[in-house]
């Protein structure tokens, strides 16, 4: 089939795709979109979270005849904004020391995007709901909480 | 010693905004022109024979190029010291279930999947033998235990002094298999010109790799470079060649075009390693004031058919106490299984939780602390050898400790503070990881316009190595850290020792330091940089082999607090405390964060963390990420770590002990301590899941 989707705000499509391929397999493979990692294609490590029409989703449980005619946006789609390359939650991450080996780091920047967007000033126990999708094998999560922490307290400075 | 004005500081990880953004590319990333994908078939049985390969249906499918099997693939070449397990392809003997037998390669990753879930392989099976037991029939004592330690050691008469012992405990202790799983699925992009090879792999030691290659291709010196700027993960599952990077090299020669191969979550579980089970017996003796007269352990783990891995589980043992009668054995039995590899402190992790539960078991019958009962027992040189240490400050760790944690105050009765359904307990253990350097080469560069670059075959794999050593050249050239770059991950920048055994940043820094203190000489003597430059190299072979002998250490004492539901058996973490004397430490954010790592490691295994062997099949079943449990953000709570001044200028000059590992030294030890206090029920075998928790409160 022909996919038409806008990934990033960009109008893009894909021919031959085979309806059973993964969105996520269509944003690494066809789109040349690696930011988004492919650690267990099941569901289980939030590694590939991206949003699907402003929705949170694991893209590799996303058909991608799912996309079609919808909105995408991934890890390389959330600084565009930002005159220094990195947005607020992405600072964080690099200021706390949240990233270790990375590779779970976009989906939880993705996560933890979507977590601000919808609750500013977020409990811990709500930044831990959130974010429970998320496997991280390096950090212990600590640091991922206290980067959380830090670009909601500074979300806040900036939008009273 | 180096002056330190960057080192100690918390510098922020160099490659973070590359990683935050997406854009750092990882080895299963990296486009190349033309490039093909493979996909590995695994056998289904454990043992036995493969008759036939039916490849006609598949090679006719869209797409898909090769099959390549053990009657086509290319013929590798073995030397003495070749990793038997990367002789892929190269018979028909199936030596354990999740073994490589086919690699389909095809246009798309897609296309490629499809060909290898089709593919018909017939097998002649053979009776398998998966399961590990303590009495099975063909245990045996290695020649050696990893990766060159004595198999077994006595000092004195253990039997005797155990008969004699006012105090005796007698106990056995078990840890599962567990796999690492870090979370980059180990991949490689392999792409021949001519007889000269490159690939792009996850690995966490680029000269390792390019020298196992070298030897399987039957290749020149200098024709492979091994390129991995960016690894997500290894925790030792990624610390020798791996499978997947020889299939992708395979495939390359055979189709004449670049050849990607990465493996799924779940094939990782068969095919690049794992922490064996062990099975430990530990007797401990000692007199009416809880001195040690008496320790004994004895540790049995698994290896493959396919190669001898003999994991030196009671080294641990060799060292920690000073008991005057004191014996380590190892027995390993060779099984239809996957190669047991490295994890996360090989041999500590797995000991540690033997060791120091016994050791908890040994103060509460001898009515001591059991901080106590460590002090009593300290030794003033290593038991074993009777070598000095080069700094052991495990004491002033267990102090520290106690004062972070509050545990004067601590009741020693188990099984009495209950809140609600919960009950609530507190333990100690110790820590130890051996502190040791290998020969590694580097080059230091000093530029026209007065910045300079560092090279050398490190491997970042998360630990923050590539952010530690600019640090550390940094100061050594007395220059800002913005004015030095440190290129790691390339094979070509000469021999260096891999991203393992807590031997990085000690290993590396060694040879920058004197690459940069040689260049500075230089410097020194000419007066201005000339316009291409000036290059000083240095390799550390020479400097390593005239250390003198010491017993070289990391110490650390953690503490654990935990709530156990009466009613659910779950175990909760509310806390835990880790003080570490691991020398000096390069970077404050990245040290602190790599501890706490080990120690949430910890308690995976402590809790959740168990690789199920299923008799029938052979097959480790629980082989994703839905099925083993690795700690999420709601298993940890508050962990504190912190380290102790330590300066020990007889480890390498820059006084680095490493600390990947030592994390997860002893936490089990001291959540299953902690469980007992809370319950007065003790766990010797992990982990420690809800129905045993239930069973044992029943």
């Amino acid at each position: 089939m022909r996919l038409t989707f806008d990934v990033n705000g960009v109008g893009q499509q894909a021919d031959d795709v085979w309806p059973g391929e993964s969105l996520l397999y269509v944003l690494r493979e066809r789109m040349g979109l690696p930011g988004t990692k492919n650690a267990c294609e099941q569901g289980e490590c939030g590694s590939c979270s991206v949003y699907l029409d402003g929705t949170l989703v694991c893209a590799c449980l996303v058909a991608a005849p799912q996309a079609q005619g919808r909105a995408v946006r991934t890890v390389e789609g959330l600084a565009t904004d930002s005159a220094g390359g990195l947005d607020h939650i992405q600072q964080a991450f690099v200021e706390t020391g949240a990233v270790q080996c990375g590779f779970c780091t976009p989906g939880l920047i993705m996560a933890t995007d979507d977590l601000l967007a919808n609750t500013p000033t977020p409990s811990d126990a709500e930044i831990r709901e959130a974010l429970a999708g998320n496997l991280c094998r390096c950090t212990g999560y600590e640091k991922i909480l206290d980067a959380v922490r830090l670009a909601a307290s500074r979300r806040t400075e900036v939008t009273p | 010693m180096t002056a330190t004005t960057a080192i100690g500081a918390g510098l922020n990880r160099i490659e973070a905004a590359a990683k935050v953004t997406g854009a750092a590319r990882y080895a299963g990333e990296i486009p190349l022109d033309g490039h093909a994908y493979g996909s590995v078939v695994q056998s289904t049985i454990a043992r036995g024979q493969v008759t036939m390969i039916d490849a006609d249906a598949v090679l006719a499918r869209p797409g898909v190029l090769a099959v390549l099997t053990h009657d086509n693939a290319p013929r590798l070449h073995r030397a003495d010291d070749t990793d038997a397990e990367l002789l892929v392809l190269q018979d028909d003997r199936v030596r354990y279930r999740g073994q490589a037998v086919a690699l389909v390669i095809a246009e798309t990753l897609e296309q490629a999947r499809a060909g290898a879930e089709l593919l018909d392989v017939t097998y002649q099976p053979e009776d398998h033998d998966v399961v590990f037991a303590a009495d099975h029939p063909r245990l045996y004592a290695p020649e050696h235990v990893n990766p060159n330690y004595p198999t077994d050691t006595s000092v004195g008469d253990v039997d005797a002094a155990l008969a004699s012992a006012a105090i005796v405990v007698d106990a056995t202790y078990s840890t599962p298999a567990e796999h690492n799983n870090p979370m980059e699925p180990h991949a490689a992009i392999a792409q021949w010109d001519g007889d000269r090879l490159t690939v792009y792999d996850s690995n966490q030691g680029a000269t390792s790799v390019r020298q196992a290659l070298t030897t399987l291709f039957g290749l020149a010196d200098g024709a492979v470079r091994v390129l991995s700027e960016h690894v997500g993960g290894g925790f030792g599952a990624k610390g020798s060649t791996r499978p997947h990077a020889v299939l992708a090299a395979m495939g390359a020669r055979f189709t004449e075009r670049p050849i990607r191969v990465t493996l799924t979550r779940q094939q990782m579980f068969a095919m690049v390693g794992y922490r064996t089970p062990t099975i430990q017996h530990m007797r401990l003796g000692a007199d009416a004031d809880a001195t040690l007269v008496a320790l004994e352990h004895t540790a049995y783990s698994q290896t493959s058919q396919v190669l001898e891995f003999a994991e030196q589980t009671a080294l641990i043992s060799r060292l920690m106490y000073a008991a005057p009668n004191l014996r380590t054995r190892h027995r390993v039995v060779a099984l239809d299984v996957p190669t047991p590899r490295w994890m996360r402190a090989p041999g500590e992790a797995p000991g540690s939780f033997a060791l120091e539960s016994a050791m908890d078991e040994l103060a509460t019958a001898c009515g001591v602390d059991p901080i106590e009962l460590r002090v009593r027992n300290e030794p003033s040189v290593e038991p074993d050898s009777g070598l000095p240490f080069s700094s052991r400050n495990l004491i002033a760790c267990l102090h520290e400790g106690a004062e972070r944690f509050g545990w004067a105050s601590r009741d020693p009765r188990p099984g009495v503070r209950r809140d609600g359904r919960w009950l609530i307990g507190t333990g100690v253990a110790s820590s130890t990881y051996p502190a040791r350097s290998a020969p590694s080469t580097a080059a230091a560069t000093a530029l026209a316009d007065g910045s300079f670059v560092v090279e050398i075959t490190a491997s970042d794999i998360g630990t923050g190595a590539r952010t530690a050593l600019t640090q550390i050249a940094a100061d050594e050239l007395r220059a800002p850290t913005e004015r030095v770059e440190v290129r790691i991950g390339d094979s070509d920048f000469g021999q260096a020792m891999i991203a393992g055994g807590s031997m990085g940043t000690a290993s590396w820094s060694w040879a920058i330091a004197k690459a940069c203190r040689e260049l500075l000489h230089t410097l020194h003597e000419i007066g201005t940089v000339p316009p291409e430059g000036v290059t000083a190299h240095a390799d550390t072979a020479e400097d390593i082999k005239a250390q003198a002998q010491l017993s070289r250490h990391a110490f650390g004492a953690q503490f654990a607090e935990v709530r156990v539901d009466v009613d659910t058996g779950e175990v909760r973490v509310p806390r835990l405390c880790g003080v570490f004397a691991a020398g000096r430490i390069i970077n404050a954010k990245t040290g602190r964060s790599q501890l706490i790592g080990g120690m949430t490691m910890g308690i995976g295994m402590a809790l959740l963390e168990e690789g199920v062997m299923d008799p029938q099949f052979g097959d480790y079943v629980n082989h994703d990420l839905a099925s083993y449990h690795v700690p999420v953000n709601g298993d940890v709570h508050d962990i504190d770590v912190s380290w102790i001044d330590e300066h020990d200028d007889r480890l390498n000059p820059v006084g680095v002990k490493g600390i990947g590992e030592i994390g997860i030294v002893g936490t089990a030890a001291a959540l299953a301590n902690a469980v007992w206090h809370a319950t007065g029920h003790r766990h010797r075998h992990l982990p420690i899941r809800p129905d045993r928790v239930l069973t044992s409160l029943a």
